[in-house]
């Protein structure tokens, strides 16, 4: 089967400096993929790229089968943390909507359709019960739902999402996490989620990119999670330490 | 003669709802995009257009419009676009204006007694030329039209700019269109109101739109109707308060239209302050 998306040694370099270095990935219909890696590894460009965003140098990414094109309607993209106004008119719904149509020109027009697909998405991330509240007063874990059924209202094929996790607590991580991983089960869409800390993701997770300067390894989570795997990715000793189900990867002598 | 036999009453209502019905909407995007200090910026270069045609015998009206377009113009190539160069660029270009404005000033009213200082910072709705109507109707329509056909990408853009930006949205495109709307929405507010208080007719009532309203649709009509309303109202005062001491002299309209603005935006933040829990 063709992979949603594919990345061949992929190279980006950005005020000088190669951030992506010889990439290569392959996500799966359906895969749920976790980018794992520390501040400045380069998962945002790698997401970047995967969007359209950013044109690599080398190296060729494909997208359901074809090459990139920035308007491809089979990715939905949740950016890292958006701030918006506790006061800004926009309800859940309005910005649902927005995932719909909010790059056609000239005003929304209500349609059965469009109220059908809208209240769908809502109630696949479970926000029916605050679809009616500006979203800029929802709390941290509430917003990021609503930024997943915007992604998730045009029917997209792979959901990309940065660091959606940094910021919230504890319960609102799992909640997020948890409404990701139904979504990506039950609607048969990839899901290609940033984060710092792989933790949260492992009970969903069927295979993780894990990232440092530049390079990824990647594959079925317990085939790349091993000491000598990340230690070569690293190019420095590393160690993975597993405790209670929880996985910790620190600096080896 | 009564209120409404009165000619230039008749223009200070129509052009009064004209820009009110302009500043609604493109007051709405300015205080969600967080950008009322690029209004203020542009209000202040409009001075320079309005204090410049003064000087040269032209409308001061198409003094500000035309300096507002180039103050816009200038303001995009200097990277508007970017959170952090925004601040700092339009700071350079308010400095050098304001500058300009002081000297045009300065030598009007050297030669003349027209009153420029006050028309051009404070406004001068009734005693607009009637044959500016047409213009004041062609430029409220094409800010009107910006926005309307801009409407859905600059809420997208507004949320985050990445996600227009994925979208394929042109950021640039979006962002030009709407500082175009900005300078024709503020050229029209300092005509009505005085350039210095031109902000007061964008943001007063957008914000207080943004209080009774969480729809984006219903905020921006809100915003035109209070800021038709607010004109209005100044324009009935300030025609009533003839009658007012100093007899005979009235008071200046812009006084009204900005405390009745202030009087809407506390009105309906007390009325929604016992609403503070809700969503």
């Amino acid at each position: 089967m063709t992979p949603v998306v594919q990345l061949r040694d992929v190279e980006v370099t950005r005020s000088g400096r190669r951030v992506l270095d010889g990439v290569s990935l392959e996500i799966g219909e359906g895969e749920f993929t976790g980018l794992i890696g520390s501040n400045g590894a380069g998962k945002t460009t790698l997401l970047k790229t995967v969007l359209g965003l950013l044109t690599p140098e080398a190296g060729e990414v494909t997208i359901g089968g074809r090459p990139l094109s920035r308007r491809d309607r089979l990715v939905g993209y949740v950016p890292q943390s958006i701030h918006l106004d506790p006061d800004m008119p926009l309800r859940a719904r309005d910005l649902v909507g927005l995932g719909l149509d909010g790059h056609r020109l000239g005003v929304p027009r209500r349609s059965a359709a469009r109220t059908r697909a809208v209240t769908g998405a809502l109630a696949a991330v479970g926000a029916e019960g605050f679809a009616d509240s500006r979203v800029g007063r929802l709390s941290g874990g509430e917003q990021q739902r609503v930024m997943i059924a915007h992604a998730l209202v045009g029917h997209p094929r792979l959901l990309v999402l940065d660091e959606p996790l940094a910021n919230l607590d504890i319960s609102s991580t799992n909640e997020v996490v948890a409404v990701l991983g139904r979504v990506c089960r039950e609607q048969g869409v990839a899901v290609l989620i940033s984060a710092h800390d792989m933790n949260p993701l492992l009970p969903y997770m069927d295979r993780i990119a894990y990232m440092a300067d530049g390079r990824v390894a990647s594959g079925p989570t317990d085939e790349v999670v091993r000491s000598e795997v990340l230690t070569r990715l690293y190019r420095h000793p590393v160690e993975v330490l597993r405790a209670q189900g929880r996985v910790l990867v620190v600096s080896g002598g | 003669m009564s209120f409404f036999a009165s000619g230039p009453v008749h223009t200070a209502l129509i052009v009064g709802a004209l820009v009110a019905v302009v500043s609604g909407p493109v007051g709405v995007f300015t205080v969600i995009r967080g950008q009322s200090f690029a209004g203020h910026a542009l209000a202040d270069t409009g001075t320079t257009g309005g204090s410049g045609a003064f000087l040269v015998n032209v409308n001061p009206l198409y003094g500000f419009v035309a300096l507002n377009l180039i103050a816009a113009a200038v303001m995009e190539a200097l990277g508007v676009r970017r959170a952090r160069g925004r601040d700092v660029a339009t700071g350079i270009v308010l400095g050098a204006a304001l500058g300009l404005s002081a000297l045009f000033l300065d030598l009007e009213t050297r030669s003349s007694t027209t009153g420029a200082t006050i028309t051009v910072l404070f406004g001068s709705i009734f005693t607009l030329d009637p044959g500016t109507v047409p213009f004041v109707a062609v430029t409220a329509g094409v800010a009107v039209a910006v926005m309307a056909v801009l409407y859905r990408p600059l809420l997208l853009s507004s949320v985050s700019p990445e996600l227009a930006a994925a979208r394929g949205l042109p950021a640039g495109v979006v962002s030009a269109g709407y500082l175009l709307a900005l300078a024709l929405a503020v050229s029209l507010s300092a005509v009505t109101i005085g350039a210095i208080l031109s902000t007061a007719l964008l943001v007063g009532p957008a914000a207080t739109a943004l209080r009774l309203t969480r729809r984006p649709g219903a905020a921006v009509l809100a915003a035109a109707g209070i800021g038709t309303a607010a004109t209005w109202a100044g324009v009935a005062l300030s025609y009533e308060s003839y009658y007012w001491p100093p007899y005979q002299q009235g008071w200046p309209v812009s006084f009204f239209v900005v405390f009745v603005v202030l009087a809407a935006y506390l009105a309906a933040t007390a009325a929604t302050a016992g609403r503070k829990g809700r969503r």
